[in-house]
């Protein structure tokens, strides 16, 4: 009972995250492609597409790490330390970038800076994410139920590069929500710009499906050892699928099917990493059964969200679908 | 390793004071204005008097800008419990984590959703569903402040749990844990802060308008709903305090003589001390203006009650007593100068000289910031006088650390005051901005005017216009 319970919220966690990853991911995709729209106009259009619905979006977050805390303390507890920096950089980023939705607004002078604080908040961000998420993936150490590791643990190549293909795979999604959510002009050219963006990030995907199973043997023989390759296999074979899909998607000036596919490389790619570290949450060193909180938190908690988190799913629809369609340019929303 | 001379826990311990304390400035605010926008809102549907229209735009676009701090300000709280306080996280993760979490699934996600509707959906959804989103909104902020002040008050008088070898808090009963012994207090206590920070604020800026123009009609209409709650909270609010104060005797006597400047045990009647400077190294208060017997009046409701002073505990075991004596006085002069503020707003509306009497306009200006300083010194109060535990009794705050270096937390900390005050400094300027904007938009609301199409005019970025950019200028 125990474990089937912990599992479950491994799972939900898990959700809460790729939900984060999926949502945010084209907002701060927004910010990132800020430079490639100069004019004020455009941008007013770029942000009027997220306005109302980003505080949801980023709400994610907290539901990731706010539930990580109450039903796996001791991962929270040791993986936040071990990523200090990294964290604290993407916090005070995401200040900037949430809000410069509404400070833009306020003011005639100064609203390029905070158009800049939008762009350099929503990269910065992105980056930090990546590289917390490379980081965990290279592994963490731990004695005595707690970070063990130095303040620059988190610092490392392949880090980097994790952190560069979040960045460019969030570019990605904004642009190919852009190209779904506005006509004309700006709609063209974030077409255009989603061409070599999605060529750039299947190449780092590429590069850090590779290198991940040489991190650690474990990896590697969940990937290429049998019977696992077997259905881990499925996962590259999707991928390329939805690669087709975004690039069909592209080239044939459809509008919602480059975003689903972009959403599809985000989504397998996290069921990829699922597959690494399956069954643990801190690789190698602690497994969700180990991480769970008792079981009484893991049962109190799990009432409400089996009842809330369908509930929050409707409305959050219904948000969105109130405010569907593409935006008329012309319809400001402050 | 030190850095300036600190050592990791104190930094990290200014490290939360000082995010928190940005934090809650927003929250107070937000708490208290969207139950305003609500009630303004309900109000312009019921009678169709466009003045109700009006004020809810004027501070809708307040409420939001303050709402999207409070956002981002509290995401920095939620992690800096995983970064600063990882051992605090691992052993009271079971307990206050899913408080916490329980916030986010009923609250944050309420709020979030439907802010956009709320804000711009009004033409879309239509005016029942659009109150509706208003409503969620605050109803989403009421429901946040019930939960984080269950998950904090827990920390203050911990109920419902056992403790297992590695030192986790494992939750046995849930019901003790929410409904512990000081969470109807601190709850009811902190909401109705909110409301009076909120009344305090909205009766200013209707006081700044009419000050420049009496007759304007939504600045009286603000002022007086302002001054109303004022007249009517306020006294709830410091019976509420009272009660609070029992409750905190009763649970955390140590707090009360930190409070109070006790540090001899009165068997016969303790002394009110209106005024001194506790001294914790020489363990008494000096210069101390007392008035005989009041303090067990008031705490125990007979003057020859028991009231115990610090030296009752060992010195590792006693809060500073500085603080929480100051800012206790704070909260409460405050609380005194809102109920005068309120009893005055009465006498004047008796003698229908509520919109010409300009002293009480000019005594309404200047409390406007007096909610924000109240919140923060009861929370000071309350937070101080806690220490040395982070959950009271059985862990100690230097045991709830990360296991992180001074300088990390140092430039962390850094970076924090640097960023929080220019930004947030830049948000209250725009705030500040916003309220100056007398409430008479000349041209008319966004029923009246579509979506601006007039040809050559780009709508402009700027909100220097009562009503938004999008109407052109
Ligand atoms: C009594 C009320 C109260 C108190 C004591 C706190 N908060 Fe808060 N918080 C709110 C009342 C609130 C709110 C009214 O719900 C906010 C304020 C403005 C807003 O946007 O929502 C909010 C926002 C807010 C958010 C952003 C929510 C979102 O994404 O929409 C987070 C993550 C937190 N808070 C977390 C915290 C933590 C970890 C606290 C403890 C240290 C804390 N808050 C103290
Ligand atoms: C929003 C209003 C709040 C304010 C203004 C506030 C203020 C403070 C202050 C000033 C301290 C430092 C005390 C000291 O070091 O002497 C502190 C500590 C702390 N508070 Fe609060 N607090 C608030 C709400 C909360 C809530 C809701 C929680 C938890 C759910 C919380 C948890 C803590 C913890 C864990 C510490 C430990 C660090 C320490 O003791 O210094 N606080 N708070
Ligand atoms: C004048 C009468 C008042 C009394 C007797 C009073 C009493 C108290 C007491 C005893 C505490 C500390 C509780 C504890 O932790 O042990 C407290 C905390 C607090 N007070 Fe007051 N208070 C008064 C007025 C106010 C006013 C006017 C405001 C704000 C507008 C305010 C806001 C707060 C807040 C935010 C806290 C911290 C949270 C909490 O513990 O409830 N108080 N108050």
């Amino acid at each position: 009972m125990d474990i089937e319970l912990s599992f479950i919220w491994a799972g939900i966690i898990a959700f809460a995250v790729l939900a984060y990853v999926v949502l945010d991911g084209f907002d701060l995709g927004i910010g990132i492609v800020f430079p490639f729209f100069r004019h004020r106009r455009d941008r007013d259009v770029m942000t009027n597409t997220i306005a109302p619905v980003w505080d949801g979006n980023e709400t994610w977050l907290v539901l990731g790490g706010g539930g990580l805390m109450a039903v796996f303390p001791l991962a929270y507890a040791i993986i936040l330390p071990a990523l200090y920096m990294p964290i604290i950089l993407m916090l005070v980023s995401l200040i900037f970038r949430g809000v410069a939705f509404e400070f833009r607004w306020r003011t005639h002078h100064e609203s390029h800076l905070w158009d800049f604080g939008f762009w350099i908040g929503s990269s910065v961000a992105a980056v930090m994410q990546g590289i917390a998420l490379g980081a965990l993936v290279q592994g963490i150490t731990v004695s005595n139920r707690q970070y063990a590791g130095g303040w620059w643990d988190w610092l490392t190549p392949f880090s980097i590069l994790t952190g560069i293909a979040v960045l460019v795979g969030y570019a990605l999604l904004g642009v190919t929500w852009l190209n779904l959510k506005t006509s004309g002009d700006i709609q063209a050219r974030s077409a255009k710009l989603a061409r070599p963006l999605s060529l750039l990030l299947l190449a780092l995907i590429g590069i850090v499906s590779l290198w991940t199973p040489f991190i650690n043997g474990r990896y590697f023989e969940r990937w290429f050892g049998w019977p696992t390759a077997f259905f881990s296999s499925f996962v590259p074979l999707l991928l390329a699928l939805c690669a087709f899909a975004l690039w069909h998607g592209l080239t044939h000036d459809k509008h919602l099917q480059p975003f689903l596919a972009a959403l599809g490389l985000f989504v397998l790619s996290f069921v990829g990493l699922g597959v690494s570290f399956y069954p643990y949450m801190i690789p190698g060193v602690l497994t969700i059964k180990d991480a769970a909180a008792p079981e009484s938190s893991l049962k109190f908690l799990l009432v409400g969200a089996a009842v809330l988190v369908p509930i929050i799913l409707a409305y959050t629809g219904y948000a969105y679908w109130v405010f569907r369609g593409k935006i008329d340019p012309d319809e400001g929303y402050h | 390793m030190t850095f300036l001379g600190l050592e990791a826990e104190m930094l990290a311990r200014i490290q939360f004071a000082f995010t928190v304390s940005f934090h809650f400035i927003f929250p107070a605010f937000s708490i208290g204005t969207a139950s305003y926008v609500a009630v303004l809102n309900a109000i312009w549907l019921w009678k169709r008097d466009p003045a109700y229209l009006k004020l809810f735009e004027y501070w809708k676009t307040i409420f939001a800008v303050t709402f999207a701090m409070g956002v981002v300000s509290g995401i920095v709280m939620s992690y800096q419990f995983g970064t600063n306080w990882s051992a605090f996280s691992d052993k009271a993760g079971p307990v206050v984590g899913p408080l916490m979490s329980y916030e986010v699934l009923t609250a944050f996600f309420l709020e979030a959703g439907f802010l956009g509707i709320a804000l711009f959906g009004r033409k879309r959804v239509g005016d029942t569903a659009h109150m509706v989103a208003v409503a969620m909104v605050a109803i989403g902020t009421l429901i946040s402040a019930t939960w984080i002040t269950s998950a904090n008050s827990w920390m203050h008088t911990p109920a419902g749990f056992s403790i297992d070898p590695n030192g986790v808090f494992v939750p046995e009963d849930w019901w003790q844990i929410v409904f512990n012994p000081s969470f109807p207090y601190r709850m009811t206590h902190t909401v109705l802060a909110a409301f009076l920070t909120t009344a305090f604020a909205v009766g200013s800026v209707g006081a700044w308008h009419l000050l420049k123009d009496r007759e304007n009609r939504q600045a009286r209409i603000m002022f007086s709903m302002a001054m109303w709650m004022a007249a009517i909270v306020t006294p709830i609010q410091i019976f509420v305090g009272d009660l609070h104060g029992l409750s905190t005797l009763e649970h955390q006597p140590a707090k009360i003589a930190a409070m109070e400047g006790h540090f001899d045990t009165y068997e016969d009647g303790a002394p009110l001390i209106l005024f001194g400077i506790p001294d914790d190294a020489a363990e008494t208060t000096h210069y101390a203006v007392e008035v005989p017997k009041l303090g067990s009046m008031i705490l125990k409701h007979e003057w020859d009650g028991e009231i115990k002073g610090l030296k009752e505990w060992p010195r590792d075991q006693r809060p500073p007593a500085l603080m929480p004596f100051i800012t206790f006085r704070v909260m409460v002069g405050i609380g005194f100068l809102m109920l005068g503020t309120g009893l005055w707003s009465l006498w004047a509306r008796w003698k229908r000289t509520l919109y010409e009497t300009r002293w009480l306009h000019r005594a309404a200006l200047i409390m406007g910031p007096s909610g924000f300083v109240a919140v923060l010194a009861g929370w000071y109060t309350t937070e101080v006088g806690r220490q040395p535990w982070t959950v009271y009794g059985h862990l100690r705050t230097a045991d709830s650390l990360s296991p992180v270096s001074a300088p990390a937390v140092g430039a962390s900390l850094l970076t924090f005051i640097v960023v929080y005050f220019i930004v947030f400094g830049t948000g209250v300027y725009y705030l500040l901005k916003l309220m100056r904007r007398p409430p008479t938009p000349l041209e008319d609301h966004e029923l009246d005017l579509g979506p601006i199409r007039t040809a050559g005019i780009t709508p402009g970025p700027s909100q220097d216009h009562p009503l938004g950019g999008h109407h052109g200028h």
